[in-house]
């Protein structure tokens, strides 16, 4: 009986009659586009390609419905089953079960495939971090992975063993246990409690981390300037005096990439470089801008990330611990880089805007920095008709149109 | 119960003493309808259609994501100059992952679930006979409905759809020369989210204004449905945060059309110095978050009600701590207000302002632990019926923990600096918010369809699209945390240019492959959801042994919900598996007079001219079973 039911479906022949006017259709489409592409009239080459384009899609289409279809035969076998077995008295598919059993094999296969994430893909991540915050950091992660894994499994267990053992039946009924204060003020607490701790031990660290300013006593960071624009990084190196001349954007040009005012003293001596060469167990504070829109200074080996803002200058002070060679070792890679990359959405090209930093030992940093060419070379000192007196002119007159 | 309403023909109407006879025409009843039931639909089956055209684009990014060396001729047939010879157009990539999140944020689970379930559920489940103001209601829709058009022919001009992300930062959405995204089709989405944002406030302030003042007879506050309070307080979230937005937008119409410098200074394009000056990027994420982030419980607010009814109706047991339950709902509307600085904790805000959002969204994370303890307690000893809309409110549970946890590394300002922006951003959030609140809205779907259509849903192919759905959306974002703790970026096009990168091209061709399963699946829900429209199975009044009020209306909708009398409530909705009662529920509009037998003290807490009784029927029940 079960087989005439199918049998006589209507919908089922229809839809492989369907099935089988489609596969047709597409075979002769692909017959004809071989056979166009053997006659190969040059050109016709540009539209030979699309009905293969066509052929190769309709067979993943017709794979899907085969499936569909699949699914569809599946369905209407445990329809019958579940129709005679009616018929004969006995209890049909009981679907409380199979659901139940299917939330405990799903508990059991994601807990293994989460440890399996865990361990494959988690030996993919970041290597430890390679500044002094960053080891800070790396711990608080830890604890906090720690308390969230232990969380999540205990969680996902109750959940799916819930589900698996108080599965429905109609021999039993629920139990009526609507509240309970004391749990649920204990469940309040505890949650609160946790978060507590970690949210003083994560402000005390975010505390110590923006506080950009060098304290008293404390070495003299080396400020280095990060400009961003669509879509590369510029990077401006203080000199001798250790100190960046002031800049402004209004001064940009193609000679003065970052805008430099040579107005201020402390910028003849400034250096330009391609690569970010930082020496190891220096403080290191960046100086970051951008020209046009929002970019992310995004350096993950050191743990440090902060916008470029149009606008709004920002800051990050870091400590390097780690150098690019020892990096290198550590990793097995001898391809290994540092990199500083942007983050935020700047536009077509944000995916390749990227900068190579090395990290080196004050030695091979000293001896970099003498080889780096000055900011003000000499096409810059002859748009700026660089006699002082003259700048200082030129320059009154140019905040003047400015004001204008 | 039923008895109060289905015997009732006779009286209908008339004492309520307007005209109930009119002819609808096909306009005014499916078209310009302002019957929220009819409403409710078409924001459902609209919210539909966006959800499938935004899980199009992202399958389409994340072929690109998968294969970015590879062309895909047929690319160029379906997208024609976005992607030339079959390779997808950098910039046409950011508008896809722009669009798509646009699209699910606001038109899928704001619009999509709270207008179809707070339009749907909230007259019938406080026991009104329609929205406090049907035309605003109406409207609410067709403006939500002009938004959609306009975000969508974005795609048919020249420069493609805005791309600047889904939270347009300027300058990069203020500059059209800053990208091909930010020229005209930056324009239409603005156009699109004042429309949308009026729409919402519209439903918003209808949806407030009926709980408020139109609840039956003895519906107080204390016996709403989870899912009426959690509509209620999303409303009220809506109101309050979505004018915000509109600031944050028109001032950046003004900075594009109007040259007006509110967000944008000291910029240089094509290396010239521009004109403006004072502005400030900063001023618009803040304007933008206040919204954003009160948006995230807009979106997980209402799927978390609907869960906690379905959830307590399947394991025909009272949800566990009713009032715990609505206070962590208002404890999370209050908190949502000022939490948003989090998203900003590296934008250059005073980093003492990120200490104090730190400490708030902490906080925050504590109502949303009591509410996911208080779901494993109804499961508990409970007697589970597994209806699709049953898995999927488990589903939910389980991604609302998956995503919610990763949320306290996010939360935590010092951690969030190497996070930030990274895939497991990405990861956090589509499980936190993405799928918790779609499974939510799928089951809500699946639990009300009877309500809407009078029909039910296919269960097996139900089953069949939870299972992999739900295995699926784990397999696409569980690995994605592991890409963010490795410094990938998110909105990147392509890893290809990054050496270290590449080791993550099969993790990320296998959640390619499992996005495109899953979103096959989705297929079974179609056919399922449109199908069972004309030829499900008739569905019966009460097709789930329901205590809410919804289920004593009569399948045939009728303007007006309920004919004669609209039913007096007695007691809260959960009173399932109570002990001395025959059956495993006792719907709200059963006197405890006809329930001696189960009635508790508790249930007469404040009513003790009730009490009395009980203690007097109590006391001769002892003495007759002494004798």
């Amino acid at each position: 009986m079960a087989f005439k039911q199918l049998i006589n479906s209507k919908k089922l022949f229809s839809l492989l009659a369907m099935l089988i006017l489609f596969g047709t259709q597409v075979l002769f489409a692909q017959v004809e586009s071989t056979t166009a592409g053997e006659q190969g009239a040059p050109a016709a080459a540009a539209h030979a390609d699309k009905p293969d384009v066509w052929a190769g899609v309709s067979y993943y289409v017709l794979l899907f419905l085969v499936v569909c279809v699949a699914v569809a035969i599946v369905g209407k076998i445990l329809k019958v089953y579940d129709l005679t077995r009616q018929i004969q008295g006995k209890k049909g598919l009981n679907w409380n079960n199979v659901m139940g059993g299917l939330f405990l094999l799903f508990l059991v296969l994601g807990l293994y495939g989460s440890y399996w994430s865990f361990t494959v893909h988690g030996s993919m991540i970041l290597p430890e971090a390679a500044s002094i915050h960053g080891a800070k950091l790396d711990t608080m992660f830890y604890v906090t992975f720690g308390i969230t894994v232990v969380v999540f499994v205990i969680t996902q267990i109750l959940l799916f063993g819930f589900a698996f053992l108080y599965r429905g039946s109609d021999k039993r009924k629920a139990t009526y246990y609507p509240h309970n204060n004391a749990i649920e003020a204990a469940w309040t607490i505890a949650p609160a409690i946790v978060l507590t701790v970690l949210v003083v031990f994560g402000f005390l660290t975010w505390q110590k981390i923006t506080n950009t300013v060098d304290a008293e006593g404390e070495p003299a960071s080396i400020n280095i300037e990060v400009v961003a624009h669509q879509f590369a990084w510029e990077l401006r190196y203080p000199g001798k005096d250790q100190k960046l001349g002031n800049m402004s954007y209004k001064l940009v040009s193609g000679t003065n990439k970052v805008g430099v005012d040579f107005k201020d003293k402390n910028s003849f001596d400034d250096q330009m470089a391609d690569t970010l060469v930082i020496p190891v167990n220096k403080s290191i504070k960046l100086n970051i801008h951008s020209q046009d829109v929002i970019h992310s200074v995004y350096m993950p080996h050191f743990r440090v990330q902060m916008n470029a803002v149009p606008g709004l200058p920002t800051y990050f002070k870091f400590t390097p611990t780690m150098t690019t060679q020892q990096m290198k070792m550590k990793e097995d890679d001898a391809k290994f880089e540092y990199l500083l990359y942007c983050n935020k959405i700047c536009g077509g090209g944000h995916y390749n805007m990227k900068k190579v930093v090395r990290v080196v030992t004050e030695g091979e940093y000293q001896k970099w920095l003498s080889q780096q060419k000055p900011y003000l070379n000499d096409a810059l000192k002859a748009e700026l008709g660089f006699a002082k007196a003259e700048q200082k002119q030129g320059e009154k007159e140019n905040r003047l149109a400015v004001n204008n | 119960m039923s008895t109060l309403t289905v015997q009732d023909h006779g009286v209908h109407h008339d004492d309520h003493g307007h005209e109930h006879h009119h002819h609808d025409t096909f306009l005014t009843k499916y078209i310009f309808s302002q019957d929220h039931k009819m409403i409710a639909k078409q924001f459902l089956i609209t919210g539909i259609l966006m959800a499938v055209i935004a899980m199009i684009l992202s399958i389409l990014f994340r072929i690109q994501l998968a294969y970015p060396d590879k062309a895909f001729p047929l690319m160029e047939t379906l997208l024609g100059r976005f992607a030339p010879e079959g390779r997808m157009d950098p910039n046409f990539y950011l508008s896809l992952v722009t669009i798509h999140g646009t699209i699910m944020v606001f038109f899928v689970l704001t619009a999509g679930l709270s207008g179809t379930f707070s339009n749907l559920l909230i007259p019938l489940q406080v026991g009104a006979r329609d929205m406090a103001s049907p035309f605003m209601n109406m409207l609410s829709y067709w403006l939500f409905f002009l938004a959609s058009v306009i975000m969508l022919s974005s795609f048919f001009i020249e420069k493609g759809p805005a791309g600047p992300g889904w939270t347009i930062y300027p300058p990069l959405s203020a500059l059209p020369k800053a990208m091909p995204g930010s020229d005209m089709g930056m324009t239409l989405w603005l156009i699109s989210m004042v429309l949308f944002v009026a729409s919402s406030l519209m439903g918003g302030i209808n949806y407030v204004s009926t709980v408020l003042n139109m609840r039956t007879k003895g519906m107080d506050l204390w016996k709403m449905p989870l899912t009426v309070w959690a509509f209620f307080l999303t409303a009220i979230v809506g109101i309050l945060a979505f004018p915000v937005l509109v600031a944050g937008v028109v001032l950046l119409i003004f900075d594009r059309s109007f040259g007006t410098s509110f967000y944008l200074s000291d910029i240089v394009m094509g290396g010239v110095p521009q004109s403006m000056e004072g502005g400030s990027p900063i001023l618009f994420q803040h304007l933008f978050w206040f919204l954003g982030h009160p948006e995230v419980y807009i979106v997980i607010m209402p799927a978390l009600g609907i869960s906690s009814e379905i959830i307590a109706t399947n394991s025909r047991k009272p949800i566990f701590g009713y009032h715990a339950m609505v206070y962590s709902l208002i404890g999370i509307t209050v908190l949502s207000f000022i939490v948003w600085g989090h998203h900003m904790f590296v934008t250059g805000m005073n980093p003492f302002l990120g200490g104090v959002f730190m400490i708030t969204t902490l906080i925050i994370a504590v109502p949303s632990a009591v509410k996911t303890f208080n779901y494993l307690a109804t499961l508990w000893r409970g007697n589970i019926r597994f209806t699709p809309a049953m898995l999927f409110a488990i589903g939910l549970v389980s991604f609302f923990i998956s995503g919610g946890l990763t949320g306290i590394y996010l939360g935590n300002a010092a951690l969030d600096i190497n996070l930030h922006d990274t895939y497991f951003v990405v990861a956090h959030f589509h499980l936190v918010m993405g799928s918790a609140a779609i499974f939510g809205m799928l089951a809500g779907v699946y639990h009300w369809f009877p309500k809407m259509f009078g029909r039910m849903m296919d269960e097996r192919l139900g089953y069949l699209h939870f299972w992999l759905t739900f295995a699926g959306a784990y397999l696409v974002f569980f690995p994605m945390h592991f890409m963010g703790l490795d410094g990938v970026p998110r909105r990147y096009y392509a890893f290809t240019e990054f050496e270290s990168f590449s080791r993550w091209l099969s993790v990320n061709t296998f959640i390619t492959w499992a996005a495109i399963v899953s979103a096959l699946a989705q297929v079974a829900f179609l056919f399922n959801f449109f199908y069972s429209i004309f030829f499900g199975k008739k569905a019966t009044q009460n097709p789930w042994n329901s205590n809410t009020l919804e289920w004593t209306a009569p399948v045939e909708h009728i303007h007006g919900n309920w004919p004669g009398e609209i039913p007096t409530v007695y007691r809260w909705p959960y009173d399932y598996s109570k002990p001395g009662h025959d059956a495993d529920f006792i719907p709200q509009t059963v006197p405890f007079s006809e329930t001696m037998s189960s009635n508790l003290p508790h249930d007469f807490e404040d009513n003790p001219v009730g009490l009395e009784e009980h203690n007097k029927w109590v006391s001769t029940q002892r003495s007759e079973e002494v004798k």
